[in-house]
C-alpha cells in the first residue's frame, strides 16, 4: 500500500532513458529553495525548459499542531494558530476563538467585535503586503518590496503597541482580547492614523511600478490560468477564485463578527491567471482600509470583553491581587487542570483570511480543551492545483505561480 | 431548521433512506451521520441534484471516537458548500474499527486527493479507488498513525531512536 520515498524518481513515473532527440530531467525544486517561501518540494520532470511533470511533496514542517491542540486548554492553543500562518496570525487567532465562543454560546461586545474586524483587515494588509513585495522579489522587482515592507513594518509597529510582540501576537482570548479591559493604547490609534493616511500612496506608486510594466505583464499574464470550474474541483478560495471570477467572499455571504454592518466591494479576476491574483489583491488591500476606517468610525465606547462574571475572561488585576475570590478566579482560568469547559458538542465557523476559506471544527466532549481540533488551511487545498497549472510550462513559470498562490508552508503542514 | 435545510435532509434522507444513522441540528449546523457504503452516491447526490448543488468541496477531516463514543470508533466528515443556496452541511461516514476503510471521493472532487491521504496518514484510514494513497505529512516508514487517540502525545519512541548528538560522537 505505501510506496516507498523512492517512488517519486520511480520509472513509472518518469522517463529517464536517454534519446538522442529527447532528454528529460529531474529537478528538485525545494524544500529550501528561497522561492518556496518554507519548505514545500516540488519533484519536476524537465524537458528542456519546459515542466512536463511536478509532483509537490509536503511535511517537512510538519509539527503536529492538531495533535497538540487536543492535549491544551482552549485558550493555550490560541499561540498554536498563531503558527499556523505566521503571515496574518491574528485572523488565525480571530477565526479559531470564534469557533470556539460559538461552542461556548458567547456573544462579545460591539466593541470587540469592530476591534477585531480592524485587526483581522489590517492583518490581511499585512498578509497581501507580504504576498506581492515577495512576488516582486521573485520576479526581479525589488523597488515595490521595499515600499510594502516599510507598511508591513508600521502594521507590525501596531501590533507590538497592542500585544507587546510583533509576529506571534495571540491577540484573541474566549470572550474578547487578552488585555486592556478598559482601553486600547492612544499610541495605537495615532499610528493607526498615520497609517490610514499613506497607505493608499504607497499602493498607488507600486502600481505604478507593476501594473502596467512590461516585464511585469509577461511574466504574470496568461500564466497559470485556473479556471471556474477548477476552483470548485479543488475547493479553491478567497482570492485565488475570485481572480477566477467567482464572487465570493465569506465576509459577505455569512458574515460573522460584524462584517455585515460595513461596506466593501468584492474584487472579482476574468481571467484567473497570476495577473489578476495580483491585481485582486491589490484592489482587496484598498478595500480593507475602507472597510478599517469604517469598523473605527462605528467602534462604541464601553467594555472590551465580556464580564468577568461570565467565568470564561480572566478578572480585572486589582481584583487578583486584593482578594481571595479574584486570586481563586484567575487561577481557574489559568491552571490547566480547570480552565473554561463546555458541555459537549461542535462548531464549524467558516472565515475569510487572506488567503481563503480558514475555518476550525472543533469536537468538544466536556473537556476543557478540543477533543478533536481541526483546522481547515485554505494554503492546503489551493496548493493541490499545482500541477495542473504548471505542467506544460517554462520552468521560469513556477516562481510566479508559487507565490501567486501565496505560499504558507505552516499552512501546507499544520 | 431553516426551510433549506429541511428540504436538504429531507431530500437525503428520501433518497437514501437505508444509509441515514442521525441527522442532528445543533448550534445552526446541519449534520447528516451516515453508514460508509453509499458515500459517494450521497456525496454526488448533494453536489449534482438541481435543487440541492453543494458543488464546493470545502474540507475532509478525520475523527476517533474512541474516547467519546459514536457509531463506530472513526468518521470521515465531509464539509460541503452551496453557492446557489448560501448553505453548508456536515456529513459523517462512520468507519469501524478493524477495517478501516472507505471509499474515495476524488472522482468527484480533485481536491480531495490530498485531504483522504492526510486522514489516511494520521488516522489509519484507507481510500477504496483512490489514485496515489500514500503518507502525505509523516515520512514513509513513519510507525503508526498519529491523530488516533490511543496514539500517545511524545509518540511511540520513534524519535528516540534518532542518534543523540553529544560531545563525544559529535563529528
Amino acid at each position: 500500500m505505501e510506496k516507498s520515498f523512492d517512488a517519486l524518481v520511480d520509472e513509472e513515473q518518469f522517463d529517464f532513458e536517454y534519446t538522442p532527440h529527447e532528454e528529460k530531467m529531474l529537478l528538485n525544486f525545494g524544500p529550501s529553495h528561497p522561492a518556496t517561501h518554507g519548505t514545500l518540494r516540488l519533484v519536476m520532470e524537465l524537458d528542456g525548459e519546459v515542466i512536463t511533470k511536478v509532483m509537490p511533496e509536503l511535511g517537512y514542517l510538519h509539527h503536529g499542531f492538531e495533535k497538540l491542540g487536543e492535549h491544551r486548554t482552549y485558550n493555550q492553543v490560541v499561540t498554536i494558530t498563531d503558527r499556523m500562518n505566521y503571515v496574518s496570525p491574528l485572523n488565525n487567532n480571530f477565526s479559531y476563538i470564534l469557533a470556539v465562543e460559538k461552542l461556548f454560546g458567547i456573544e462579545v461586545t460591539e466593541r470587540a467585535k469592530y476591534f477585531r474586524i480592524l485587526l483581522a483587515e489590517l492583518s490581511r494588509i499585512s498578509d497581501h503586503l507580504v504576498c506581492i513585495g515577495t512576488q516582486g522579489v521573485d520576479l526581479g522587482a525589488f523597488t515595490p518590496f521595499l515600499y510594502l515592507w516599510k507598511e508591513r513594518e508600521n502594521i507590525y509597529q501596531m501590533f507590538e503597541i497592542i500585544s507587546g510582540t510583533r509576529l506571534t501576537v495571540s491577540y484573541a482570548r474566549i470572550g474578547g482580547v487578552p488585555r486592556d479591559r478598559e482601553n486600547i493604547p492612544p499610541a495605537f490609534f495615532q499610528k493607526l492614523n498615520a497609517f490610514l493616511a499613506t497607505f493608499e500612496d504607497t499602493l498607488d506608486e507600486v502600481e505604478r511600478l507593476l501594473t502596467r510594466n512590461k516585464i511585469w505583464l509577461n511574466r504574470t499574464k496568461d500564466v497559470g490560468v485556473i479556471s471556474k470550474e477548477d476552483v470548485f474541483q479543488y475547493g479553491l478560495t478567497g482570492p485565488v477564485a475570485r481572480a477566477s471570477g467567482v464572487e465570493w467572499d465569506i465576509r459577505q455571504a455569512e458574515p460573522y463578527s460584524l462584517y455585515d454592518t460595513v461596506d466593501f466591494e468584492i474584487p472579482v479576476g476574468e481571467v484567473g491567471d497570476v495577473y489578476d491574483r495580483y491585481l485582486v489583491r491589490m484592489e482587496e488591500m484598498r478595500q480593507s482600509t475602507h472597510i478599517i476606517k469604517q469598523a473605527l468610525e462605528k467602534m462604541p465606547e464601553g467594555e472590551m470583553n465580556v464580564d468577568p462574571d461570565t467565568k470564561v475572561m480572566l478578572p480585572k488585576k486589582d481584583d487578583v491581587y486584593n482578594t481571595i475570590e479574584g486570586l481563586i478566579h484567575q487561577f481557574e482560568i489559568i491552571m490547566t487542570n480547570r480552565g473554561p469547559r463546555t458541555g459537549k458538542g461542535e462548531a464549524y465557523v467558516p472565515t475569510e483570511s487572506p488567503n481563503g476559506e480558514l475555518s476550525y471544527y472543533i469536537i468538544s466532549n466536556g473537556g476543557n480543551g478540543p477533543y478533536r481540533f481541526r483546522v481547515r488551511p485554505p494554503s492546503f487545498y489551493n496548493y493541490q492545483i499545482l500541477p495542473k497549472i504548471l505542467e506544460g510550462r517554462l520552468l521560469s513559470d513556477t516562481v510566479a505561480v508559487l507565490s501567486s498562490l501565496n505560499i504558507i508552508a505552516g499552512e501546507l503542514d499544520r | 431548521m431553516t426551510d433549506t435545510k429541511n428540504r436538504v435532509v429531507e431530500k437525503v434522507k428520501s433518497a437514501f433512506s437505508d444509509q441515514i444513522l442521525d441527522v442532528s441540528e445543533a448550534l445552526g449546523e446541519t449534520t447528516i451521520s451516515v453508514k460508509r457504503d453509499k458515500i459517494v452516491d450521497i456525496l454526488r447526490f448533494l453536489k449534482e441534484e438541481d435543487d440541492l448543488k453543494f458543488e464546493l468541496f470545502i474540507d475532509l477531516c478525520g475523527v476517533d471516537y474512541l474516547e467519546m463514543g459514536g457509531f463506530e470508533r472513526f468518521a470521515v466528515v465531509y464539509h460541503l458548500y452551496s453557492m446557489v443556496h448560501n448553505q453548508r452541511i456536515r456529513i459523517k461516514a462512520f468507519v469501524p474499527e478493524g477495517d478501516e476503510k472507505i471509499d474515495s471521493v476524488v472522482s468527484l472532487w480533485a481536491g480531495a486527493n490530498w485531504a483522504e491521504r492526510e486522514v489516511f496518514d494520521m488516522f489509519g484510514i484507507t481510500f477504496n479507488h483512490h489514485p496515489d494513497m500514500r503518507r502525505i505529512l509523516c515520512p514513509d516508514d513513519f510507525e503508526g498513525h498519529p491523530l488516533k487517540k490511543d496514539y500517545p502525545l511524545e509518540g511511540t519512541g520513534y524519535r528516540e531512536s534518532f542518534l543523540k548528538v553529544t560531545r563525544e560522537n559529535a563529528q
